[in-house]
């Protein structure tokens, strides 16, 4: 090796002694806003293949993470719930910025895969299909609890994770707590602090709570002043004993 | 008595021969029909968009995660082959050896060189980017025109904006500018490579692998610092890949701008820092190399 190829050399490595804090400084920077969150593994690998692996190193990493993504949506069509969810894992370990990712995975495990796993016609014992559509509710739960993990800046996956607990698991006072994480979080849907709201008046042990806090969001006027927010406060009223003189909302009359 | 004319000065430094060869490098790289890959990454865009209009529920994500991965892979490509190209054919042409047989320094010449495959690389980048961004319009205008049927009042206003945002979020444009720069780091090192390397070949099979190597540039910089139970040759051959490599990784910033994710200017302005200094100190030790070359 000549002389001046070797200066060049020890020319690069201080260079990149220079640098080396700098980058190792950027990177904790961006972790600290929740980037180079990707994990590469051998499970991934496993998954997404070789090739596809390589790729993802080399900087197409989002590529690769769209390309499982379509492949996802084609098992969908075939209705291979297993090799879907492996998809998904793949899609969101590469990708795990992506709410879409997060968020349709969720979505087709605990909405989709759940309800074809309790009409499962080879199944006969419906205490079994129950069984097995709750475990897919767990696993659109995990899903959007991963999401968050990697995204708590964003509104979207609290809500998506407040209508599971509202809808699937019909438990209302982890829905109302999801829901007001995500009001409480810039650029969250208007309707996020009614929902809050709404879900914790269905909350056992909570009904004072969420009478004070129907009755602030009456306060507010017309626009918070909608039928899902009088039903409740006129069931709350009633539950709580709210004399006749105090009672802001009056219900009409049930029509036989 | 005749009045002889002053004989023009030589100067150092001429920004206007650095230009003249800049400028015919890139009308060699034109004549090359480099941007018929234009032709093809229309293609890719519009066949992202039809592909993804009908799947899935974020098409806008798709669509830019589809065209900017697109435009990686060419710009990449575009980085790494014209420029490992630029030495061995000059030299087979006889060209360089007839510039630099002129008083053209050999600095100038590289330079010249360098930045006539930087204006591809930006020329290039900036069509495709007018290519994606006219795509990523006329779909968020049919997206509005929709919304714009299907809805009325604050709900509209909250879709438009919803759209617009989803559409054309603040950190596209810093995601295209990451991806170039990126570009430029890959011409950067392909240009280092190529000052030394026997073979075109060579230039262009090394050049790919630190574009993967320099992806993976973190994990060997934080196994040499920071782990603890390997052996010290470990240590010592993930330092040296640590301290070589560019750390390639961090302009992958880019798939987090795609995803609508909000980038502190702070941490953006860092990475186009360290951009900006990688391809300065890896064109210096190209030069440097290329000055004792023999020709």
């Amino acid at each position: 090796m000549r002389i001046r190829h070797f200066i060049a050399i020890l020319m690069l490595l201080a260079f990149g002694c220079a640098r080396l804090s700098f980058e190792s400084h950027l990177e904790q920077e961006g972790r600290a806003h929740y980037f180079h969150g990707a994990k590469f593994d051998l499970a991934l690998r496993q998954r997404v293949g070789q090739m596809a692996f390589v790729a993802a190193f080399s900087g197409f990493r989002l590529l690769v993470a769209e390309g499982m993504y379509l492949h996802a949506h084609y098992l969908w069509q075939k209705v291979e719930w297993g090799g879907m969810k492996l998809d998904f894992d793949a899609a969101t370990a590469l990708e795990p910025r992506s709410i879409l990712f997060w968020d349709q995975a969720s979505w087709h495990m605990a909405y989709n895969a759940s309800i074809a796993a309790y009409d499962d016609k080879k199944q006969p014992r419906e205490a079994l299909r129950a069984k097995a559509q709750r475990e897919y509710w767990k696993v659109g739960e995990d899903y959007l609890l991963r999401g968050i993990a990697n995204n708590p800046d964003v509104p979207t996956l609290y809500i998506s994770l407040g209508n599971l607990y509202r809808y699937k698991y019909q438990d209302h006072c982890k829905a109302a707590d999801a829901y007001r994480q995500a009001a409480g979080i810039s650029g969250a849907p208007v309707y996020a602090h009614r929902f809050a709201v709404y879900e914790l008046s269905e909350c056992p042990g909570h009904d004072r709570e969420a009478y004070e806090k129907l009755l602030a969001l009456y306060k507010k006027g017309k626009e918070e002043q909608l039928p899902t927010l009088l039903k409740r406060l006129g069931i709350l009223q009633e539950k709580l004993h709210v004399p006749a003189d105090q009672k802001i909302y009056i219900p009409p009359p049930d029509h036989p | 008595m005749t009045a002889t004319p002053p004989a023009t000065q030589h100067k150092i430094f001429s920004p206007a021969r650095v230009w003249a060869i800049a400028s015919n490098t890139l009308l060699e790289l034109i004549r090359l029909k480099v941007f018929y890959f234009l032709l093809i990454f229309a293609l890719v865009v519009i066949g992202v968009l039809f592909l993804y209009r009908d799947i899935f529920q974020d098409e806008f994500q798709s669509l830019k995660d589809g065209s900017l991965g697109a435009m990686s892979i060419f710009s990449l490509l575009l980085s790494i082959l014209p420029t490992a190209m630029l030495l061995p054919k000059d030299i087979e042409d006889r060209t360089l050896y007839t510039i630099l047989a002129k008083p053209v320094p050999r600095f100038e010449y590289l330079l010249g060189k360098f930045l006539g495959v930087l204006l591809l690389l930006f020329i290039a980048v900036s069509l495709m980017s007018l290519v994606f961004l006219t795509v990523l319009f006329c779909r968020m205008e049919v997206a509005i025109g929709e919304a714009t049927r299907s809805a009325h009042g604050a709900l509209l206003n909250e879709r438009l904006s919803a759209i617009q945002h989803d559409a054309f979020s603040e950190s596209l444009l810093p995601g295209i500018f990451i991806v170039y720069l990126k570009a430029a780091v890959g011409a950067s090192i392909t240009l280092l490579l190529s000052t030394f390397a026997t073979s075109m070949i060579f230039t262009v099979m090394m050049s790919f692998v630190v574009q993967i190597i320099g992806h993976l540039q973190s994990i060997a910089r934080d196994a040499a610092i920071e782990t603890v139970g390997i052996t010290h040759l470990s240590k010592i051959f993930y330092m040296l890949l640590a301290l070589l490599i560019p750390d390639l990784s961090a302009f992958s910033l880019v798939d987090e701008m795609v995803t609508g994710t909000a980038i502190p200017f702070d941490l953006f302005a860092k990475t186009a820092a360290l951009g900006g200094i990688y391809v300065a100190v890896y064109f210096f030790v190209a030069y440097f190399i290329f000055m004792g070359k023999e020709l």
